[in-house]
């Protein structure tokens, strides 16, 4: 017995070190984004923070420093994701609905579809700018507004969203479809009562991180001349600037103190996103299905 | 042998004197009521036929079971009866299935009026991922039968024997239930339409021996009101349970190709104690399959 239990515990452990190198490894891989991550938080909280008051968030942009604020940014940017959910949301669940419960995969149209979409959510963002120049902005005549910057954007975000979506439906089993048609459902019952709702948490989840993608999203607002300089409420059909923008150009200013409140712009630009990935995964958690 | 004997009586549940055993209880054939008409049935997937000439009948308030190894059809047969196969893209079929005497798959025949009038309960639960009621309600809902909806549930259950169980917690959800429980609940569901027929495919081979019984138990009770089918590959079960049993098997053909085909269809006891076919002798003792 006690033999035995010598030999378990005695020599040297085989692979300790390299087990150990192992983690080490990982480890390090791990600080390395945290830590930039960190840093980069650090020094705009440092900066920022003084900055972060109610001017910031209720003034109008100024050559003043200290009263100038980003309200018509802030606007601009709530009203494009307001308009980038009702546009995104229907079109892109209404795509994948589509795609997976009724296209016919053997037919050429639909295989060519759904490789375009897959192509088209690798596309630049700036790419969509300059198409968005071209035919919203000038071919529709939209003009460079606020409803010409969400179709932009829009376009941008919708093959994310109908890739989870996709995803969401897909992930929905088979036995669910098998079991409502047996009750005597109908195509448009199944899909609608039980493969809709079953999915939604899915479609929620990734249609706000594709949307939290748009907002933070800066090259093709640029591109269809949101650049300006902006001291007025934002409306559906009037020039804006976005908060992106916005931090961007206090950035470009030669008085440091913009430098400074283009960190507090920041910070209230991650608040926002950041209340959107919580509100995701909010969403997963508490609608989360077990099959 | 004379162990394998022994088994063949005890699950057949008949004595060897007694050939006809539980047949007794059954009515002559000319008396049964005719659900089913099958006549030289064929159903192919894209193009290779997985189950060929079939020609049966099933009666009304028995319970026919379909056995047969794996590969036998027996499960693509039973989903011909409410046309569940029409969602297989690459499924066709030959023959004619007849139901009260009208032509299952007549041109003017909706699939989805086939299958409110016929249930089906699957091989492996599948309770929709929302509360014991809303399922049980789902058939009554989506066919327009919201009057009185709580009684209906409520009798639903209480037939599938999981009132008792679940009356208390109708709104919990349905996925918490065990694996029985599910597949009860999968059978109120599906006596909440009020069926004519009821196919059961492979319902309890998901199930420990506990829950199979329930099963079984529940089927005993149904059969009064319902006409049921079940595909079993428990032979044991179909002992138990079926009035009369149809016995599949595999053709191989020169090229390799598999084929199922209805070698023999009799009462129960009959299928079990003392079958016409040599294929079927072997297989209900164990020699094959």
């Amino acid at each position: 017995m006690s033999a035995s239990a010598t030999v378990v515990s005695g020599g040297r452990p085989r692979g300790l070190w390299r087990g150990r190198l192992f983690v080490a490894g990982l480890v390090l891989s791990l600080a390395v984004g945290f830590a930039t991550l960190g840093a980069l938080l650090v020094d705009v909280l440092k900066k920022g923070v003084p900055f972060l008051d109610r001017a910031l968030l209720l003034n109008p942009p100024s050559s003043n420093p200290d009263i100038a604020g980003a309200r018509p940014a802030i606007l601009a940017t709530l009203y494009i994701g307001l308009l980038l959910i009702a546009f995104t949301v229907p079109l892109g669940v209404g795509t994948a609905i589509y795609l997976e419960e009724y296209a016919n995969r053997e037919r050429w149209y639909n295989r060519l579809l759904e490789i375009n979409i897959q192509n088209l959510a690798a596309v630049p963002s700036i790419v969509y700018g300059i198409l968005g120049l071209a035919f919203i902005v000038r071919g529709l005549g939209v003009g460079r507004t606020v409803l010409a910057g969400a179709m932009i954007l829009t376009l941008l975000v919708l093959p994310t969203i109908i890739i989870a979506a996709r995803e969401a439906i897909r992930a929905v089993p088979d036995s669910i479809r098998q079991g409502a048609y047996a009750l005597g459902a109908t195509k448009l019952q199944v899909v609608a009562r039980q493969v809709l709702p079953a999915a939604i948490p899915g479609i929620a989840t990734g249609s706000i991180l594709a949307l939290s993608r748009a907002i933070g999203e800066t090259a093709p607002l640029i591109v269809i001349g949101a650049l300006t300089y902006v001291s007025f409420n934002p409306t559906l059909l009037g020039p804006f600037t976005a908060l992106p923008i916005q931090i961007y150009q206090w950035t470009r200013l030669p008085d440091e103190d913009f430098k400074l409140l283009a960190a507090a712009g920041i910070i209230v630009l991650l608040a926002m996103l950041l209340s959107l990935n919580a509100l995701a995964i909010w969403l997963r958690n508490r609608y989360q299905k077990k099959w | 042998m004379p162990d394998t004997e022994t088994e063949l009586v005890r699950i057949g549940g008949v004595s060897r004197e007694d050939p006809a055993g539980r047949a007794r209880n059954l009515p002559p054939p000319e008396q049964r009521e005719t659900v089913f008409d099958v006549r030289d049935l064929t159903v192919s997937y894209s193009g290779v036929p997985a189950l060929k000439n079939v020609s049966l009948q099933v009666h009304r308030n028995l319970v026919t079971a379909f056995i047969g190894p794996s590969g036998c059809g027996k499960s693509t047969f039973i989903r011909c009866f409410n046309r569940m196969n029409d969602l297989i893209p690459g499924a066709a079929m030959e023959g004619t299935i007849l139901y009260h005497d009208e032509d299952l798959y007549g041109r003017q025949v909706d699939a989805v009026e086939v299958r409110k009038r016929i249930g089906m309960v699957f091989q492996k639960p599948n309770p929709f991922p929302k509360s014991i009621y809303d399922n049980v309600a789902f058939g009554p809902r989506v066919l327009g039968l919201t009057d009185g909806l709580d009684d209906r549930v409520e009798r639903a259950l209480r037939q599938a024997a999981l009132w008792d169980e679940v009356g208390g917690r109708l709104k919990e959800g349905a996925l918490s239930l065990s694996g029985g429980q599910q597949q009860r609940l999968c059978i109120a569901r599906c006596l909440a339409v009020e069926p004519d027929v009821i196919l059961m495919d492979e319902p309890a081979s998901a199930l420990d021996p506990i829950s199979t019984t329930h099963i079984e138990d529940l089927m005993h009770e149904l059969k009064r009101d319902y006409t049921i089918v079940i595909v079993t590959h428990n032979m044991q079960q179909a002992a138990r349970v079926a009035d009369v049993t149809a016995f599949f098997s595999v053709e191989v053909a020169a090229d390799g190709r598999r084929t199922g085909v209805l070698v023999e269809y009799d009462a129960t006891p009959k299928i079990f104690t003392n079958p016409e076919d040599k294929r079927t002798e072997d297989y209900v003792t164990g020699r094959f399959g």
